[in-house]
């Protein structure tokens, strides 16, 4: 199972001093964390993607090949990448470049975005959200599986003898995640394709992702990629945590009372009840995290959120050291107990290259 | 056939409340409903936390689920600043937005006096137009002088009575709405998996391939 950690890339004030980091700070902020991420052990760093204030990261390939050059073991990875407003186009060339930059340490995961005015600045219209994921996903995978491709669809314009370079690097595009919180057809895309579904609980209640996980994992099977059981899922998460459990809250309560996402609504106690946020021990954290099992089914992939609500990044940094030493190890232990063998791990370049060459061989 | 009613009265006892028990009692003469009560005073900061929070708590949940499910509503709101009340108003907004099509509804208000009566015409009637519900003809106003003057019994009477029919007659159609596609696509076959209703992908994607 792996294990990291996704960023929003939001510039927020830290309410206890009233400082907002510069865009620089913040950017920089973000690649300190994810550099942290990897000598703390863990697998994952996934950036989102924002074309609008007061968000930094809109231009997730140019970060994360930056990373790419000063780790070794992590993978990189889009929180998400915005399928319906980037060309499709820009989206196969980009990644397969990183791809090869990062020598295969590259996935990402498609979103359809949360920000209405993008569609028209982007030129597009929000009404056809759904149907731009499902054109556009559908191009890029021509366009990283077919070397010359001619397309005709209804959003973008026409291609003819066209080849998208570099090609993926060995000819493996990059494993393909879909998030969404809400719309069935994307879990029913995911699962057409037998990619993996990556469902962002962190405002949502557990009921809610049980039953997109079911729905997702029900055609997985539909679909002939395997059984159930065997879909590729992933979850989100976000915590605060410190030793004693008062601790974290007493810290973390300006925080989440005054952040734009979850302040001034719900209690901090209402809403660690009702959704994934935990604040609290890093055992408080452990124990919720392994619940997740008991509505997802064994799963792949678990991000958690920590560079969130303005918290300053001496803090975001502590809370990674607590993450890798005291919890991810835990979870690594408690989650593999009771997984069947048959329940595969997140593919990866390497899997995915050693499937292709048996592929190969036995054909 | 269940009949749920939305009262949107603020003081206990209310007289909103009264005139809603009122015509679900009238209701249930004409016609045999399981009656469910939804009270939106006991909702109101749920319906608040479902604006900042963007998920329902659980008794929201619930309540959203009876008015999906009903066969016939009936809804009452106090008259405030010459609308239906904004409680009234927001615990509409918090539903699916065809959780109302096709249904029967009987809209009523309450107020001081009868010179706010207009607004079941003019603010109810065309809100639960919106919703693509089917608002029954009488709609029921009680001012205060109402409870010691005749006439108030013989609308509900008749408001109810129209509701009853409509339910009765509606209540076998309503089935087949209820499992419609959440897409758009004309012809599209939909399925249901887990609660929700889902296209099979291959349509989905044929549908958007050029036309030749």
């Amino acid at each position: 199972m792996q294990f990291g950690i996704f960023s929003v890339g939001d510039v927020t004030p830290d309410p206890t001093t009233g400082r907002t980091p510069t865009e620089r700070e913040r950017i920089k902020a973000m690649v300190a964390i994810a550099l942290k991420a990897e000598e703390v052990g863990l697998d994952v760093f996934a950036t989102g993607e924002h074309h609008n204030p007061p968000f930094v990261p809109s231009s997730p390939t140019t970060m994360l090949g930056y990373i790419a050059a000063q780790t070794e073991r992590l993978v990189l990875s889009t929180s998400t990448t915005l399928i319906t407003t980037n060309d499709p186009v820009k989206i196969a060339e980009d990644f397969a470049m990183l791809q090869h930059l990062a020598d295969g340490r590259v996935d990402l995961m498609m979103g359809r975005g949360n920000t209405g005015p993008v569609y028209p600045w982007f030129g597009q219209d929000i009404r056809q959200g759904i149907n731009l994921a499902i054109e556009n996903y559908a191009l890029l995978r021509r366009l990283w599986r077919e070397d010359v491709v001619d397309w005709e669809g209804k959003f973008r314009t026409p291609l003819q003898g066209f080849t998208s370079t570099p090609r993926p690097l060995d000819d493996v595009p990059p494993f393909v995640w879909h998030g969404s919180i809400r719309s069935p057809e994307i879990a029913e895309q995911a699962a057409f394709y037998g990619d993996g579904f990556f469902h962002n609980n962190i405002f949502w209640p557990a009921d809610h992702t049980k039953r997109m996980i079911e729905l997702y994992r029900t055609r997985y099977a539909h679909y002939g990629h395997g059984t159930p059981e065997q879909a590729i899922v992933g979850l989100g998460g976000q915590v605060f945590m410190r030793k004693n459990s008062q601790d974290a809250v007493r810290e973390f309560r300006p925080y989440f009372d005054n952040a734009p996402v979850y302040g001034h609504g719900p209690s901090l106690e209402d809403f660690t009840d009702q959704t994934p946020l935990t604040v609290g021990s890093p055992q408080e954290v452990i124990e919720k995290t392994l619940a997740f099992r008991d509505y997802a089914g064994d799963y792949q992939r678990q991000l958690f959120l920590l560079d969130h609500a303005g918290l300053p990044l001496k803090t975001v940094l502590e809370q990674l050291d607590i993450l890798g030493e005291e919890v991810v190890p835990v979870l690594r232990e408690e989650f593999a107990k009771g997984r069947p063998d048959d329940v595969p791990e997140a593919p990866t370049h390497a899997s995915l290259l050693a499937a292709a060459k048996k592929e190969t061989v036995s054909s | 056939m269940k009949l749920v009613v939305v009262s949107a009265g603020l003081s206990v006892p209310s007289s909103t409340r009264l005139l809603a028990d009122r015509l679900a009692a009238a209701v249930e003469r004409a016609a045999a409903v399981d009656v469910q009560v939804v009270e939106l005073r006991e909702l109101a900061v749920e319906i608040a936390h479902f604006f900042t929070n963007g998920f329902p708590g659980k008794a929201l949940a619930a309540a959203q689920e009876a008015v999906a499910g009903a066969d016939g509503l009936i809804v009452v709101t106090p008259v405030f600043s010459a609308s239906y009340s904004g409680l009234f108003k927001s615990f509409f907004d918090v539903l699916d937005k065809d959780a109302l099509a096709g249904k029967p509804v009987l809209v009523a208000a309450t107020g001081g006096s009868a010179r706010h009566s207009l607004v079941l015409e003019h603010a109810m009637r065309p809100l639960f137009a919106y919703l693509r519900a089917v608002v029954v003809p009488t709609a029921v106003y009680a001012a205060s002088e109402d409870w010691g003057a005749e006439g108030l019994e013989g609308r509900i009477e008749r408001a109810a009575g129209e509701l009853a029919g409509l339910m009765t007659g509606l209540s076998a159609g309503n089935a087949a709405t209820a499992s419609r596609a959440s897409t758009e696509l004309p012809g599209a076959r939909s399925e249901a998996h887990s609660g929700f209703a889902v296209v099979p992908f291959a349509e989905q994607l044929a549908a958007l391939a050029p036309k030749r």
